[in-house]
C-alpha cells in the first residue's frame, strides 16, 4: 500500500507539472523562444485563485477560470508588446529578456501582496480522503490526477482533430513550410501564448498546496519546467505528460528517500536522457 | 610586407595599448583610498575575476550558459574541504588544485554538454550546476551541507601575508594579485588565433567548420579553461571569506555573473570589470536599503537591455563614441 | 615557393594516375525524395568544370556532399585515390578541398582582414595557436594581405564584413576559400550579387587561380561558364544529365530543352 500511495502522490505532482509545462512546450515548439518566465505565470495565476477567494469569496472553481483569462489576458498584452520583439532575437537576449520579467513580476508580487507563503483553502468537496477500494487517498490528489488526465485528453483531442490542432502542429514541424502555405504563424503564437499561459495559471492555482505558493515559485520550480519540457520533446504533449508523470514521481520519491540533495539523480538521468535523445521522448531529430 | 593600414590597426589592437594599465592603477589607488571597503573590494575582485571567466565561453566561444556556477562551486568546495578535513590551508597550492578540479569538472563536462545547443544546451548547464549543488548537499559530511562549512581560516600566502580578518587588506591586494595573472592569461588567449578562432565560432559556426577548423575541440578546450579560472575565483572567494556553502553553486550565483557580464559588455574583455563594478556598488547602497524596488529595477534593466542594450555599457559607449566621430 | 613546386609534381602525378577528386554512384535522398542519383563525376588536377542545371537540379547538394556537409545515402567520394566519404567537413578541408557557399557564410562582426586571417590561420595550422597574438603573426597577416590585394579588397580590409554591400562580401567569401590554398576549390554560384561593373574583379581572379587545382564552378551566368570551362556537367533531378565539352553541350538538343528559356544560347 505504501507503494501505491507514493506512487499516487508522484502522479498528483506530476499532473501539476504537467498542466503548467505544457503551454511552455507548444510555444517553445512553435517558435523557438526561450521563455524563462512561463513560472510567473503559473505563480500569479496562483495568486489571483488565492486573491478572488479570499477577498471576493468567488469558489475554488470560479477562481479557476478566472485566473485562466486574467494571465491569458496579459500574456497576450505581454507578447504584442513585447515579447513579439525579440522572436529574431539571440537567445541569449530571449534569456536576459525573460530572467528580467521574471524578476519584476517577482518584485511586483512581494511589493503588493508580500513575501510570505500563501495558502490556497481548498473547497469541500476536495476535502479528505476518497475510499478506491483497494486504498484511501487524499480527495485532492486524485482529483489532480483526473484533471490532469482530462486535460490531457483534451489537448491531444484538440491537436489530432480540430484544424487549429493540425495548424499548431505542422508549424511546430517546420514554421516556413506552414508559413509558405498559408498559416498565419504570428497569431498561432499568440493565441498558443496565451492559452499556455492560461493552462500554467490554472496549474499554479490547482497545484498550490504541493508546489506551494510564493514570490520565489517560478525561479524554485525554473528547472524542473524546463527539464520537463527538454525531455518530453518540444511541441509534444504526449511527450510532456509522460516526461511530468516521470519527473513527478521521482522528485516524490527521491525527497522521502534522500530529503538531503536527493533530487541530483533527476538532474543525472536528465543529463544522461537528454546526452542520448536530445530531441526528447517523442521529438524528431534534427528539428 | 605590413603596408595594408588594416594590419597595422589589427597588430596595434593586439598590443598593450597604453590604457589598459588604468584598472590596475585604479585597483591599487582604491586599497589606499577606501581603506575601510576593502571587505567588499575583494568581492568586487572576485566578481570580476568569475565574470572574465565567463566571458571567455560566452562572449568569445558563444556558448550561452546558466550553469557557470557549477565551477565556481568546484573550486570553492575543493578549497573549502581541503583546509576543513585535510588541513591543507596553503592558499596558492590550494588555488592550483581547486583550477585543477574546477578545470577537469569543465573538461568533462564541456566534452559531453557540448554536443548540444540552443535550450537543450543551455539546460544541460543548468542540470550541471544543479546536479553538484544537490550532491554537496546530500554528501553533507564532505561539505556541510545546507550550513556549509564556516569558519575556516589560512596560512598566511607565501609564509609571509597573514588574511586579515578586521580589514581585508591582505585578502584585497591578494585578490588583485590573482585577478592580474588570470587576466594575463585570458588576455594571451583572446587574442591569439586560437581565441579568433573561438570568435569565429561564435559569429559563423558553419564557416569554421569550412575552414577546417576542430570547432568541438576548441570549444571545450575554451570551456575548461575558462572553468578552472572560474574555479580560481571560487577559490580566492573561500581563502578572502573563510566561508563556503551551498550558494557558490546556486542559480542566483550563476544569474548574477551572467547579468553582470552583459551589464557591462561582453566579448570585450573589459566589460567585466565594468559592470562588476557597477553592478556591485549599485546592489551594496540600493539592494540593501530596498531589497524588492532593488529587484524590480534590476528586472526592468534587463529588459530594456535585452531589447535596446544588448552590448551593455561598453557597447553604449563605443556607439556613442562612434556617433560623434562620424559627422 | 617549395609549396607550389611540391603541388605541381602532386598535380601531374594525379593527372597520370586519375582524379584528383572522385564521386562513384553517390546517392542521397530524404525519405522518399531521391536529390543526389547515382551521381558518377570526376574532377582532374587542373580542370576547369562548370556544373549546370535547372534550379532544384541538386547542385548546391551534390557540392554539399563532396565537401561533407552531408554524408551520402550511399556511394563513395574520393579525394586524390582517398575515400574520404566519412570524414567530416573540417578533416577534409584539411585534405585540400575548400567552397564557397551560395550564401555568403562570413564572420559579419570581423572585419575582412580578421575573416582572411582565420581562414590562413588555420591553413597554417596556426589556427590552435595561443601565444602569439593573431595581429602580430606577419605571416598570416602578409599571405592575408596579398589574397586581399589579388581580390581588390585592399581599401575595405579594415571594415568590419557586415558594413560591405554584398557584391564585395561575396569576393570576401572567395577570398576565404583562396586562403585555404585548396587543391580542390568548389565555387556555389560566385558571380550572384556581384555588379556587373565588379564582375572583371572575379574572372580575373578565377583566371588568375594557380593551374595546378581543380576548379569546379555552379553557375548560371552562361557568360561565365562557357568563358571559363573547359567541361561542363548539366545536372537535372539529382542525375547527371549530359557531359562534354563547352561545344558539344551548346550542341545538345536535349540539354536546351530541359533548360528554359534561351540561357544557352550561347
Amino acid at each position: 500500500m505504501d507503494l501505491i500511495s507514493t506512487l499516487l502522490g508522484g502522479l498528483a505532482s506530476g499532473m501539476v507539472l504537467f498542466i503548467v509545462s505544457v503551454g511552455l512546450s507548444v510555444t517553445m515548439g512553435l517558435m523557438g523562444f526561450v521563455n524563462l518566465a512561463h513560472g510567473a505565470f503559473a505563480m500569479l495565476g496562483g495568486y489571483v485563485v488565492v486573491y478572488s477567494m479570499r477577498h471576493w469569496g468567488l469558489p475554488f472553481a470560479a477562481a479557476l477560470a478566472l485566473g485562466f483569462v486574467a494571465v491569458a489576458l496579459l500574456a497576450v498584452v505581454l507578447e504584442r508588446t513585447l515579447y513579439a520583439r525579440l522572436y529574431r532575437a539571440s537567445e541569449l537576449d530571449q534569456v536576459l529578456f525573460t530572467i528580467g520579467l521574471v524578476f519584476v513580476m517577482i518584485a511586483l508580487v512581494t511589493l503588493g501582496v508580500g513575501p510570505e507563503s500563501q495558502r490556497v483553502v481548498l473547497p469541500h468537496w476536495l476535502d479528505g480522503q476518497t475510499d478506491l477500494g483497494f486504498i484511501k487517498y487524499r480527495t485532492y490528489s486524485l482529483a489532480l490526477i483526473l484533471a490532469g488526465s482530462l486535460l490531457m485528453l483534451a489537448l491531444w483531442l484538440g491537436f489530432e482533430r480540430t484544424r487549429i490542432g493540425a495548424k499548431i502542429r505542422a508549424a511546430v514541424d517546420n514554421r516556413r513550410m506552414a508559413e509558405s502555405v498559408g498559416v498565419d504563424v504570428g497569431r498561432l503564437f499568440t493565441l498558443t501564448f496565451a492559452l499556455g499561459s492560461g493552462l500554467a495559471a490554472v496549474g499554479g492555482g490547482l497545484g498550490a498546496e504541493i508546489l506551494g505558493l510564493d514570490p520565489q515559485y517560478p525561479l524554485r520550480y525554473l528547472a524542473y519546467f524546463l527539464i520537463v519540457v527538454a525531455v518530453g520533446g518540444m511541441g509534444r504533449v504526449t511527450g510532456v505528460f509522460f516526461a511530468a508523470l516521470l519527473i513527478g514521481v521521482l522528485d516524490f520519491v527521491l525527497k522521502i528517500e534522500f530529503p538531503k540533495g536527493g533530487t541530483m539523480f533527476i538532474y543525472a538521468l536528465t543529463l544522461v536522457f537528454l546526452l542520448a535523445r536530445p530531441q526528447g521522448i517523442f521529438g524528431r531529430k534534427g528539428a | 610586407m605590413s603596408g595594408l593600414p588594416a594590419v597595422q590597426e589589427l597588430a596595434a589592437r593586439h598590443r598593450l595599448r597604453w590604457w589598459e594599465a588604468l584598472p590596475w592603477i585604479a585597483g591599487i589607488a582604491a586599497f589606499f583610498l577606501f581603506p575601510n571597503y576593502l571587505s567588499f573590494g575583494t568581492l568586487v575582485l572576485v566578481t570580476i575575476l568569475f565574470a572574465l571567466s565567463l566571458d571567455l565561453v560566452l562572449g568569445y566561444a558563444g556558448i550561452v550558459t546558466l550553469g557557470h556556477a557549477a565551477f565556481f562551486g568546484a573550486g570553492a568546495y575543493t578549497v573549502g574541504i581541503l583546509a576543513a578535513h585535510w588541513n591543507w590551508t596553503e592558499p596558492l597550492s590550494g588555488l592550483v588544485a581547486a583550477a585543477l578540479v574546477a578545470g577537469a569538472v569543465g573538461l568533462v563536462s564541456g566534452w559531453v554538454v557540448l554536443r548540444t545547443q540552443g535550450l537543450t544546451l543551455l539546460m544541460l548547464t543548468l542540470c550541471t550546476m544543479a546536479l553538484l549543488e544537490q550532491a554537496a548537499n546530500m554528501f553533507s559530511g564532505f561539505t556541510g551541507g545546507f550550513d556549509g562549512m564556516p569558519g575556516l581560516s589560512f596560512q598566511p600566502i607565501l609564509g609571509l601575508f597573514e588574511f586579515d580578518v578586521l580589514y581585508f587588506r591582505s585578502q584585497y591586494l591578494y585578490a588583485l594579485a590573482v585577478l592580474f595573472a588570470c587576466f594575463v592569461v585570458v588576455r594571451m588567449l583572446v587574442y591569439s588565433p586560437f581565441g579568433r578562432s573561438l570568435t569565429g565560432i561564435r559569429e559563423n559556426l558553419l564557416r569554421m567548420h569550412a575552414v577546417g577548423a576542430p570547432v568541438r575541440a576548441r570549444q571545450v578546450f575554451a570551456y575548461a579553461i575558462s572553468a578552472a579560472i572560474a574555479g580560481v575565483a571560487g577559490a580566492v572567494f573561500v581563502h578572502a571569506t573563510g566561508y563556503v556553502n551551498l550558494a557558490v553553486l546556486g542559480l542566483d550565483r550563476a544569474a548574477g555573473v551572467l547579468i553582470i557580464l552583459i551589464l557591462g559588455g561582453y566579448g570585450r574583455l573589459y566589460g567585466a570589470f565594468v559592470g562588476a563594478v557597477v553592478y556591485m556598488v549599485l546592489e551594496h547602497t540600493l539592494s540593501k536599503a530596498y531589497p524588492t524596488a532593488w529587484q524590480l529595477g534590476l528586472g526592468l534593466g534587463l529588459m530594456l537591455v535585452a531589447l535596446y542594450a544588448r552590448n551593455g555599457i561598453l557597447g553604449l559607449i563605443d556607439a556613442l563614441r562612434r556617433r560623434w566621430s562620424t559627422p | 615557393m617549395s609549396g607550389a613546386g611540391e603541388r605541381s609534381a602532386r598535380a601531374s602525378q594525379a593527372r597520370a594516375t586519375g582524379a584528383l577528386l572522385e564521386t562513384r554512384r553517390l546517392c542521397k535522398s530524404f525519405g522518399a525524395l531521391q536529390v543526389a542519383n547515382n551521381i558518377g563525376f570526376r574532377l582532374e588536377a587542373g580542370a576547369r568544370h562548370a556544373l549546370i542545371g535547372p534550379n532544384g537540379a541538386g547542385k548546391t547538394t551534390f557540392v554539399n556532399l563532396l565537401t561533407g556537409v552531408l554524408a551520402p545515402s550511399s556511394g563513395q567520394v574520393l579525394l586524390d585515390g582517398e575515400d574520404v566519404t566519412r570524414l567530416p567537413q573540417a578533416k577534409r578541408v584539411k585534405r585540400g578541398i575548400a567552397r564557397t557557399f551560395q550564401i555568403n557564410q562570413l564572420f559579419r562582426g570581423l572585419t575582412v582582414l580578421e575573416n582572411v586571417c582565420i581562414a590562413v590561420a588555420e591553413r597554417m595550422r596556426a589556427g590552435g595557436g595561443m601565444l602569439r597574438p593573431a595581429g602580430l603573426r606577419t605571416e598570416v597577416t602578409d599571405e592575408a594581405s596579398r589574397l586581399l590585394e589579388m581580390l581588390r579588397l585592399s581599401a575595405d580590409a579594415g571594415r568590419r564584413v557586415a558594413e560591405l554591400p554584398y557584391g564585395r562580401q561575396r569576393l570576401v567569401e572567395i577570398a576565404i576559400a583562396l586562403g585555404l590554398a585548396p587543391r580542390v576549390l568548389l565555387l556555389d554560384e560566385p558571380a550572384a550579387g556581384i555588379p556587373s561593373a565588379e564582375s572583371h574583379i572575379l574572372l580575373d581572379a578565377i583566371a588568375g587561380l594557380p593551374p595546378e587545382i581543380a576548379v569546379l564552378i555552379i553557375e548560371h551566368d552562361m557568360d561565365l561558364v562557357f568563358r571559363f570551362a573547359q567541361r561542363i556537367t548539366v545536372l537535372v533531378s539529382g542525375a547527371v544529365f549530359a557531359e562534354g565539352t563547352p561545344a558539344e553541350i551548346a550542341a545538345n538538343h536535349e540539354v536546351r530543352a530541359v533548360y528554359l528559356g534561351s540561357a544557352i544560347d550561347a
